[in-house]
């Protein structure tokens, strides 16, 4: 197990004042910097909020936006939704694995893409449609999809 | 095709905007451009009437709950108000979950003030002091557009304490959602603003009574908010004089699927689902034939092209077995196959079923391996009557309104598309291929 010092996670506690009601937002914070939420942060959160470990974890497992397994530096959500689901949606994962090698659920050996498959994600005039972080795209096709992709995997290289 | 395009054009309607009536004219992110067409006029309106007087404006001008429901808002209120506690809260649910449905995202987008405004405005009138908006964490552009301008409406005084020297104080909060289907149905969302898990708990009591931590609390749809402001400033008799007797006022369709022009239109109440889909929606795209529209969301209703004729209010459901649910209008070509599109429905509900009762858990994974071996062509027509059965059941004893709502999309299917079933079950073929 790695050591920490969880000067990040008391600055996320801090910020939400140690409210329980606030364990969502700080979860969502502790995903977004870890890209999952990590087994020692939850024990430590759980003491510093006074919440059963087992309860945090029921929560952690309840929402699909955390993950106690560490995400991709890219987190790819690929709309199943029903109009996206007509356009194609299923050649777009298709096109993902050729591009990295990951199938809906798996991350790739360096962390760089993980890939889910998701319900609506409200921009069905585009479908089909993925997400990749904080960024929508729409009327996509598989080739346009592995062209993103390669675009991605450069971005890290300069 | 070409025809269908001619026919468009008998079909055209006249687009009438109340909640989408900012979206595209002024910028989100600029506060006085909303003041510029009467923003917040409302609410110093409202703050110059009686309380009760606001909710009877509300009740008479007979405004629906958009989220799906249609359950008479002004009653909402009129509940919240009377219900004796030191505190109340405001809740504007805009989880928007349902599969096919990005008007309230599109509505935050473009116009968030307005949104803002119904709230404060439906806490004046019930003496609620604080807020929350519940939003999907992956509507980053609505978030960021809605803190923006609660930002800026603390700044004008229009949120914050004794707002425009009425005395009145009013705080709003931006919650995010964090990826869970079921956290749009009103108990399960209270919960999840809590912290907790968001399982649905037991109604009644309704909010009203028992909302957000054990408090009355009032829970709208964005939608339905987004009318309020216009209602205010109009009048119940203006927007009386809009839609339908039972559903007064217009609705923001979404339509997407195989048609020639997708996106959202708000339209009066009453309009036929051939006037969204060729009046607005330009018909079916190329030149495949319409096989089914999906109307009202995920949970809602398949019709086939029988049904076009039917008008969409609240009432369409019991009169013509066509949803009006969310406003989706998803049009279906002839090359997809109904037993697919079964399938993609199901698997969306079992895998957003909370668990937390066994018929929706169990009926959901049932239902889909049924489906699955079908599009295998492995299934048996005992399979297929099971189904029906399944259907039915699961409906019957589930918990909360997703459990209940399956029979609705996978009979309407069954249904209308009976020999495309019974080709898989018993020749073992597909005819979309
Ligand atoms: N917009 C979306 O993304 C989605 C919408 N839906 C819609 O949700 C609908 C079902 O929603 P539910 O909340 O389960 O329906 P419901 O019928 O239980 O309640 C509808 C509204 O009326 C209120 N209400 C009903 N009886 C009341 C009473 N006696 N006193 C006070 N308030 C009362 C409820 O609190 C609720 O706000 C469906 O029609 C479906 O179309 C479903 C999924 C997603
Ligand atoms: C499974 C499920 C999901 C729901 N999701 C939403 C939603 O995303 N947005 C919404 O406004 N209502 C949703 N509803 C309906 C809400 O429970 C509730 O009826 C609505 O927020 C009331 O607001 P309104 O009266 O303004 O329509 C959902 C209901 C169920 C059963
Ligand atoms: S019906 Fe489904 S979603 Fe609703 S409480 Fe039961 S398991 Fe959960
Ligand atoms: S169905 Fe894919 S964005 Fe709505």
């Amino acid at each position: 197990m790695l050591t920490r010092t969880y000067s990040k996670v008391e600055e996320i506690l801090k910020k939400y004042e140690y409210r329980k009601e606030m364990l969502i937002k700080i979860l969502l914070e502790v995903q977004k910097e870890y890209r999952h939420i990590p087994r020692d942060v939850v024990n430590y959160i759980g003491t510093a909020l006074g919440i059963p470990p087992a309860k945090i974890y029921g929560v952690a497992t309840f929402y699909a936006q955390f993950s106690l397994k560490p995400k991709g530096e890219y987190t790819i959500l690929i709309c199943d939704g029903t109009a996206c689901h007509m356009e194609g949606s299923m050649s777009l994962v298709k096109a993902i694995e050729e591009e990295v090698g990951i199938k809906p659920g798996e991350v790739t050996p360096d962390l760089k893409f993980s890939l889910d498959k998701v319900g609506c994600l409200g921009a069905c005039a585009l479908a089909p449609a993925m997400v990749i972080n904080d960024e929508v795209y729409g009327k996509l096709d598989g080739e346009k999809v592995k062209e993103i992709l390669r675009k991605l995997k450069e971005r890290k290289e300069d | 095709s070409k025809s269908e395009l001619k026919e468009a054009e008998k079909f055209s309607i006249k687009e009438v905007r109340i909640v989408t009536r900012n979206i595209g004219l002024i910028d989100p992110r600029n506060i006085d451009e909303y003041i510029a067409r009467d923003g917040y006029f409302a609410l110093s309106k409202a703050l110059q009437m009686k309380p009760e007087e606001v909710i009877n404006e509300v009740k008479k001008s007979g405004l629906r709950g958009r989220g799906g429901a249609g359950f008479p808002t002004g009653l909402k209120w009129e509940f919240t108000a009377k219900a004796n506690a030191e505190q109340k809260y405001i809740v504007c649910n805009a989880d928007e979950g349902e599969p096919g449905t990005f008007k309230d995202r599109l509505i935050m987008e473009g116009d968030p003030h307005t949104v803002i405004e119904a709230m404060i405005i439906a806490g004046y009138a019930v003496g609620a002091t604080k807020g929350y908006i519940y939003i999907r964490g992956e509507y980053y552009n609505s978030v960021e557009n809605l803190k923006k301008a609660i930002k800026d409406a603390y700044e004008y005084g229009f949120l914050g304490e004794n707002i425009l020297g009425s005395g009145f104080d009013f705080d709003l909060t931006v919650r995010l959602g964090a990826g869970a289907y079921v956290c749009g149905e009103e108990t399960a969302l209270l919960e999840s603003i809590e912290g907790k898990s968001g399982r649905p708990r037991l109604k009644p009591p309704y909010p009203p009574q028992s909302g957000l931590f054990g408090k009355p609390t009032v829970i709208n749809n964005v939608e339905t908010l987004a009318n309020v402001p216009q209602i205010i400033l109009n009048g119940a008799e203006w927007f009386k004089n809009i839609g339908t007797p039972n559903s007064p006022g217009t609705k923001v369709f979404c339509l997407a699927g195989d048609i020639n022009k997708r996106g959202m239109v708000e339209l009066p109440m009453g309009v036929t689902v051939r006037q969204v889909l060729y009046g607005f929606g330009g018909g079916i795209k190329g030149d495949k034939g319409l096989k089914m529209i999906q109307t009202g969301g995920l949970a809602g209703t398949f019709i086939g092209p029988d049904k076009l004729d039917a008008p969409l209010d609240y009432d369409s459901m019991k009169n013509y077995g066509v949803s009006l649910g969310s406003g989706v209008i998803l049009a279906i070509d002839d090359t997809h196959c109904a037993v697919d599109i079964a399938l993609n429905v199901m698997e969306f509900f079992r895998h957003e079923s909370c668990g937390k009762c066994t018929p929706c858990r169990e009926g959901t994974r049932i239902a889909c391996d049924i489906l699955e071996k079908m599009t295998k062509f492995q299934a048996t027509e005992e399979d297929l009557k099971y189904l029906e059965q399944i259907a039915y059941v699961t409906a019957d004893a589930s918990f909360c309104g997703l459990g209940q709502s399956i029979n609705v999309p996978l009979l309407s299917l069954i249904n209308n598309f009976k020999n495309e079933f019974e080709a898989h079950v018993k020749d073992k073929t597909c005819s979309a291929g």
